[in-house]
């Protein structure tokens, strides 16, 4: 789960990390009148669950009421597109007003877990205010990743490492110490995947501070923590996706025009490969679970009908706990619904009762191909291309 | 670490009373597995399926059994628990099916593991097979599999019943199936089961599952680079289609730089010496050309 940055900023002062001030604000009085408290200068930062804000013209530095008042009506309640919303767009709600740091160096400082050392990895670079991605294949040599002892958490030697790294001066060995152990406490508590500042900054008066921050949090373990859940935004997350998650239903919207309804995430990812094989492309990651009933697979086929750009749907279903009989019976109830204006079926049935399955889908009068192998599949995909 | 399961494996099932875990122990009953008890907090004293006896705990199980390996289905909240009390009492081989345990909680959880010298596999798991021997410890529909000589490891549970039924229909049998599972933090990773497929004299080829997310697949490639392997593989990574930053699902599914992407994680096995399974209808074909 994603939260707003100034949530994030929040979080981070709760555990002890300097950040700049800040009033965020949800209509144009709040902000001029919160400009007003920082004098003559602000930053005016656009509150998105998306990175890339400040190519997209979402972070301004602004000088006079009247660049408030233009910022305000550009964005509050308007639709924002950043490079990696791609053509989809998010919601603004909230405009973060901040006070203007004097910027000594720019630095980058995250932790997330890495599977292959089972452990949560601290990673920081030199580079910061740019796109790590970018550093790592470019500059690999500007990156130091490395893993955080279980037992013992981040270690002084550990600290003296980064600072060295960061080419900082030992006399910021505490304060460079106080935030990563505060962010590393941060990260325990409330069960998070990713905390990330971009940059960390070194101001005039040689204040270490997080200018901006990302946290996302485990969605397994939120029912932990209700304070996190609170911090949801359901603005900025699909609509879809938010309906079939209440259900159990692992659903990710894409791009493409072929829907699919597939029973477990491996053979779900499978089945979107064979549609990219085929030349088309899926229009949703889709996994059922294990032991759904009627109901809940009529919801899966009513949300992949739902998007208007899914012009056939393809179930692949490897029937184990799942019956393929209670499945056809719920895709029927879904596309009853439709009637005519049902789109074309490809079914692929195998295991539990798939032979009954494939009879009851069968006696309706939808267009259906039914395939018995991903191999027939990708050839049907092909001739209806 | 071992991953031999036959005839000697003594199994608990942690979590029998409930809906899942009585599902699928008696699955596991009716392909054979030895399933000597169920452990249930405070359902002590029931009796399972009119034959095993259920305990209150692994400790109490495990004295009066002399189980060797237990099989979880208990809850998210409570499995890191289970887990541990399945260390402490013993056991060695810990399966643990359960999806949803938070990460934070795994990264504990494996040290402790890892310290006892305990064979962990998954979380979010479908467990491990052997058809010859007739063991099943795990939720996979056992009658898609044959006895033969072939090892398949996967991250993904129906994706692996995808490649089995595959093998076979071409009449391709298997010697060990294991689902490693799709969490970022896991107990076996591929490299253990690899290692084992290579050593093991059962078995002549290996059918690899690997998806997006993570480095697990990078690592395994370096690993066979740095043994002396003869055995066959053929290689499937799933996700070439998802786009970044998404989660497909399984937890450790979601790419995060160009490490996790699929075209660098068939590279990486490519240059390792396997053969790279195209599209994922080709998994016995492509088998069958290097066997």
């Amino acid at each position: 789960m994603k939260i707003h940055e100034y949530q994030s900023k929040e979080l981070l002062k709760l555990f002890g990390i300097p950040t700049p001030e800040s009033i965020v604000t949800e209509n144009k009085i709040s902000l001029l009148n919160a400009f007003k408290e920082f004098g003559s200068r602000a930053v005016l930062k656009v509150q998105v669950h998306a990175g890339g804000r400040g190519k997209s013209g979402g972070v301004k530095l602004v000088e006079n009421s009247k660049d408030v008042n233009d910022f305000a009506d550009k964005f509050f309640g308007k639709y924002f597109k950043t490079i990696q919303t791609g053509n989809d767009s998010v919601l603004i709600n909230k405009i973060l007003v901040e006070e203007v740091s004097n910027i000594l160096s720019e630095m980058y400082l995250a932790l997330l877990v890495d599977g292959s050392h089972q452990s949560i990895n601290i990673i920081v670079s030199p580079e910061g205010g740019t796109d790590i991605e970018e550093v790592a294949s470019k500059n690999p040599e500007k990156i130091l990743n490395f893993p955080v002892n279980t037992i013992l958490g981040p270690t002084d030697f550990q600290i003296r490492e980064i600072l060295d790294f960061l080419s900082l001066d030992i006399k910021s060995f505490s304060k460079l110490k106080n935030i990563i152990q505060g962010l590393y406490k941060l990260y325990l508590e409330k069960d998070c995947s990713l905390i990330e500042i971009n940059p960390l900054i070194v101001d005039n008066r040689h204040e270490l501070i997080a200018l901006d921050a990302k946290i996302s949090f485990d969605e397994d373990a939120l029912y932990k923590h209700e304070d996190i859940l609170d911090l949801r935004d359901i603005n900025q997350e699909n609509e879809i996706e938010i309906q079939t998650a209440e259900l159990g239903i692992k659903y990710v919207q894409l791009k493409g025009s072929v829907g699919c309804i597939v029973n477990g995430a491996g053979l779900a990812m499978a089945t979107m490969d064979v549609i990219q094989s085929s030349g088309l492309k899926p229009a949703n990651f889709l996994d059922i679970g294990g032991g759904a009933d009627e109901e809940k697979i009529s919801k899966a086929m009513s949300a992949v009908l739902s998007d208007v750009n899914v012009k056939i749907v393809l179930v692949n279903l490897f029937g184990g706990i799942l019956r393929c009989d209670v499945a056809s019976r719920g895709f029927i109830m879904a596309l009853d619904k439709y009637q005519s204006s049902a789109p074309k079926l490809i079914i692929r049935m195998q295991g539990t009762n798939s032979e009954e399955g494939k009879d009851i889908l069968n006696a309706t009068n939808y267009n259906i191909s039914f395939a018995e192998n991903l191999d027939q599949i990708s050839k049907i995909l092909m001739d209806k291309e | 670490m071992s991953l031999r399961i036959d005839e000697n494996t003594k199994v608990i099932v942690q979590g029998i009373t409930g809906k899942e875990g009585g599902f699928h122990a008696l699955r596991c009953i009716e392909y054979g597995t030895n399933i000597v008890a169920g452990v249930t907090p405070g359902k002590g004293g029931q009796l399972f399926n009119d034959s095993i006896n259920v305990y209150d705990s692994m400790k109490s199980a495990k004295l009066e059994t002399d189980a060797n390996t237990s099989l979880i289905f208990v809850p998210s909240p409570f499995a890191p628990d289970a887990i541990l009390e399945s260390i402490y009492s013993g056991i060695k081989t810990v399966i643990c099916i359960t999806e949803g345990i938070p990460v934070n909680e795994m990264i504990k959880i494996y040290k402790i593991a890892n310290d006892n010298k305990v064979t962990l596999i998954g979380p979010n798991c479908p467990g491990l097979i052997n058809p010859s021997a007739n063991c099943k410890i795990g939720i996979m529909p056992g009658d898609i599999f044959t006895p033969g000589r072939i090892g398949v490891v996967s991250r993904s549970g129906t994706l692996t019943y995808e490649a089995v039924d595959q093998l076979t229909k071409n009449g391709i049998g298997q010697s060990l199936c294991v689902g490693i599972g799709g969490d970022p933090i896991i107990g076996t990773t591929f490299i253990d089961v690899l290692d084992y497929f290579i050593n093991d004299t059962d078995t002549d080829g290996i059918v690899f599952i690997g998806e997006i997310g993570g480095t697990k697949e990078q690592e395994a490639a370096e690993f066979l680079k740095s043994v002396n392997n003869s055995k066959p593989i053929a290689a499937l990574i799933v996700g070439a289609s998802a786009p970044e930053g998404k989660r497909m699902g399984h937890a450790g599914a979601v790419i995060s730089g160009d490490s996790g992407k699929a075209e660098s994680k068939m590279n990486a096995l490519r240059d390792a010496g396997c053969e790279i399974i195209v599209h994922p209808g080709k998994i016995a074909d492509t088998l069958k050309k290097i066997i």
